[in-house]
């Protein structure tokens, strides 16, 4: 897949936004500022600008509890998902749902979920929906490590398979869910190599490389596109922050964070392929990063100056027609 | 309207026949629904009438609902095959955490057009996993509408609305009455959700029942006529929303309520009417409200054990008695 250096760029913009984002919301979390709790996709950028960069703003996206990058990738707006995380009117969901249920139909968002391996059987029924009204839309479900061992993601690999459904399921294999290994909890040691059983291709890419990961889910994507059917891509990376603020993080070492954060930092590593090739300046950097502080500092100013809801509130919405 | 009558398993297919004619986002979704127009032949020549749009799935009913779920918020409108009802605890999660809950946590961004069909009910020796009355785990579970029909034109009228409803239906259906006929109108014929029925005039007692029950209701009612007990009998028709202006108006006439349902006593809906009643009618009540309902044990599959366990005609006039000695 050939990317533009202007698309280079962007997708490095939006990685930048993602971090700021995810270090704002740390920030304001410890600040008590954010009410619940919250799971930070910090390390990971590369796999959701990557993925996202190949979807139109009409083919479906199912999220995670760790969905914030996701979210921003596939064009959410952040003043609203700090609104949200805030719990005011003007969030995403009226301050209904919280980080965890952050969704945005008008940008193909249907939703992140609070449930590991929530989103499959409900990406399924996009599939079949797209299907059925003879469009070309495409559905992407974005996955952790230990969502793959649960039955939504077996019973989602069959049924997407034998229907040959437009969707491609992209695990983001971050080597932990919550506190348990991956090398432990998971059978074969590979969520790409279990599509084999299902009869569709099944990719491993380096997921700390946002080109990689680029043109591996966009094969996919159009694979999918083109009616061929679903695809399972792996993209290997790794959390820098605990599964949720305040994780005690006490089943791996302060080393092992660092040293991934050292030698693999998505960010890091694509700012220095660009500086290489001279996609960018470090006059252009600068600028680039100014302009996505800005833009954070304007959504959480957004977002903390927006009204809380009246309590009532919590009686509507439940029904169309109750 | 000229009526004709018909069977509760063809009020079904009338319905689901008339709606996906008229409208092209409706579709149904299950197992074993081509080769046998369904299990119970529910959809006989539906899948030839509408091919493509009778969906044939494997036995991965959390794919089933979950799938249903998500075609309803991209713009379809499916109907689901539960298979039995029972089987609801293998998409449970799909049910209770995301299909009730996801228009609430988005902020009302996206509807759930969905009808999620399941046959429920026992009498049928089918033991303990083919044989409950699940509606209280949907009731108790906000953004859910439960609809229990109990008569052909129950059936069709509220399979429509539910159809046309824009928010998630649990329709559930008794098994023992597919084959039960009675009177439906020609043409359009569509029933309000939300709406009870009082299928029988009374003086000196309610009857508040839904479903098979409204049936063994009927029965008892005559035989308590003869001793002298004049029964009106409120089938409920559908639960969530619930019609309680026409309980209270038939409470504001007998004083006296017997509540009656298959599913098993403790934390029954029977517990719900009790306690609404207890609140906000009180002063209407010259006898305590009494419930018969199926005992606290799991469906047995011995007919002896079974009928022991499920309430039965006898059940319901002995109730009736209680409720004036």
């Amino acid at each position: 897949m050939r990317t533009t250096k202007t698309e280079k760029l962007r997708l490095f913009e939006k990685m930048l936004t993602i971090r700021a984002f995810e270090e704002k919301a740390a920030e304001l979390f410890g600040q008590n500022l954010i009410p619940g709790f919250i799971h930070l996709s910090i390390g990971e950028e590369a796999s959701a600008v990557g993925t996202c960069s190949v979807l139109r703003s009409d083919d479906y996206m199912a999220t995670t509890h760790r969905g914030h990058g996701h979210m921003l990738a596939k064009g959410a707006d952040p003043g609203r998902m700090f609104a949200e995380l805030f719990g005011r009117t003007t969030g995403y969901c009226k301050g209904k749902g919280g980080s965890m249920h952050i969704a945005d139909f008008s940008a193909g968002i249907l939703g992140a979920n609070g449930v590991v391996g929530g989103g499959f059987p409900i990406m399924v029924g996009a599939g079949l929906s797209i299907k059925l009204r003879g469009t070309d839309q495409v559905g992407v479900v974005l996955f952790g490590d230990g969502a793959a061992n649960r039955g939504t993601f077996h019973e989602a690999c069959n049924m997407a398979a034998i229907f040959n459904l437009p969707l491609v399921f992209v695990c983001e294999n971050n080597r932990f869910a919550s506190t348990t290994p991956a090398d432990f909890a998971l059978a074969g040691g590979s969520v790409s190599g279990r599509a084999a059983a299902y009869g569709i291709p099944g990719h491993s890419v380096d997921g700390n490389d946002v080109l990689a990961v680029r043109k591996v889910v966009g094969q996919a994507v159009a694979r999918a596109r083109k009616g061929q059917g679903p695809s399972i891509v792996e993209n290997q990376t790794y959390r820098y922050r605990g599964h949720f603020e305040g994780d005690p993080q006490k089943y791996r070492s302060e080393e092992e964070v660092k040293a991934s954060r050292r030698e693999n930092d998505p960010i890091e590593r694509f700012r220095e392929y660009l500086l290489r090739e001279k996609t960018l300046s470090a006059k252009r950097e600068k600028a680039l990063r100014e302009q996505v502080a800005a833009a954070i500092e304007k959504a959480v100013d957004f977002g903390l100056k927006s009204p809380e809801p009246h309590p009532a509130a919590a009686l509507e919405d439940l029904f169309v027609a109750p | 309207m000229v009526e004709k009558e018909i069977s509760c398993t063809s009020a079904i297919c009338e319905a689901l026949s008339e709606e996906m004619q008229r409208d092209a986002s409706v579709f149904i979704i299950g197992e074993d629904l081509i080769a046998h127009g369904g299990i119970f032949g529910q959809f006989s020549g539906l899948p030839e009438k509408f091919p493509g749009r009778v969906i044939d799935a494997p036995i991965s009913e959390t794919c089933i609902v979950g799938g249903g779920l998500g075609a309803a918020m991209t713009g379809m409108r499916p109907v689901i095959d539960m298979h039995f009802a029972d089987f609801v605890t293998t998409a449970m999660d799909e049910i209770a955490n995301q299909m009730a809950k996801i228009r609430y946590m988005s902020g009302g961004q996206v509807k759930v057009p969905l009808v999620l069909w399941a046959p429920d009910g026992g009498g049928l020796s089918a033991a303990a996993q083919h044989s409950q009355s699940l509606e209280s785990w949907f009731v108790h579970t906000p953004g859910l509408k439960v609809v229990v029909p109990s008569e052909p034109a129950d059936v069709k009228g509220l399979l429509k609305s539910a159809i046309r409803d824009d928010d998630p239906v649990i329709f559930f259906q008794h098994k023992q009455l597919f084959a039960h006929t009675g009177p439906i109108p020609a043409g359009e014929h569509l029933v309000p959700i939300g709406k009870a029925a009082v299928r029988r005039d009374g003086r000196d007692l309610t009857m508040l029942t839904y479903g098979r029950m409204a049936h063994l209701c009927m029965e008892a009612a005559e035989q308590l006529a003869a001793e002298g007990i004049d029964a009106e009998i409120v089938d409920l028709r559908t639960l969530k929303p619930l019609d309680f202006a026409c309980i209270s108006h038939s409470l504001a006439k007998t004083h006296r309520t017997l509540i009656v349902h298959e599913a098993c006593l403790t934390g029954g809906f029977g517990a719900e009417l009790a306690a609404r009643i207890g609140e906000e009618l009180f002063d209407e009540l010259d006898a305590p409200v009494t419930r018969v309902a199926a005992r606290d044990v799991p469906i047995p599959f011995s007919p002896g054990l079974e009928s022991y366990v499920l309430p039965q005609v006898e059940d319901i006039v002995l109730g009736a008695r209680k409720v004036f000695s």
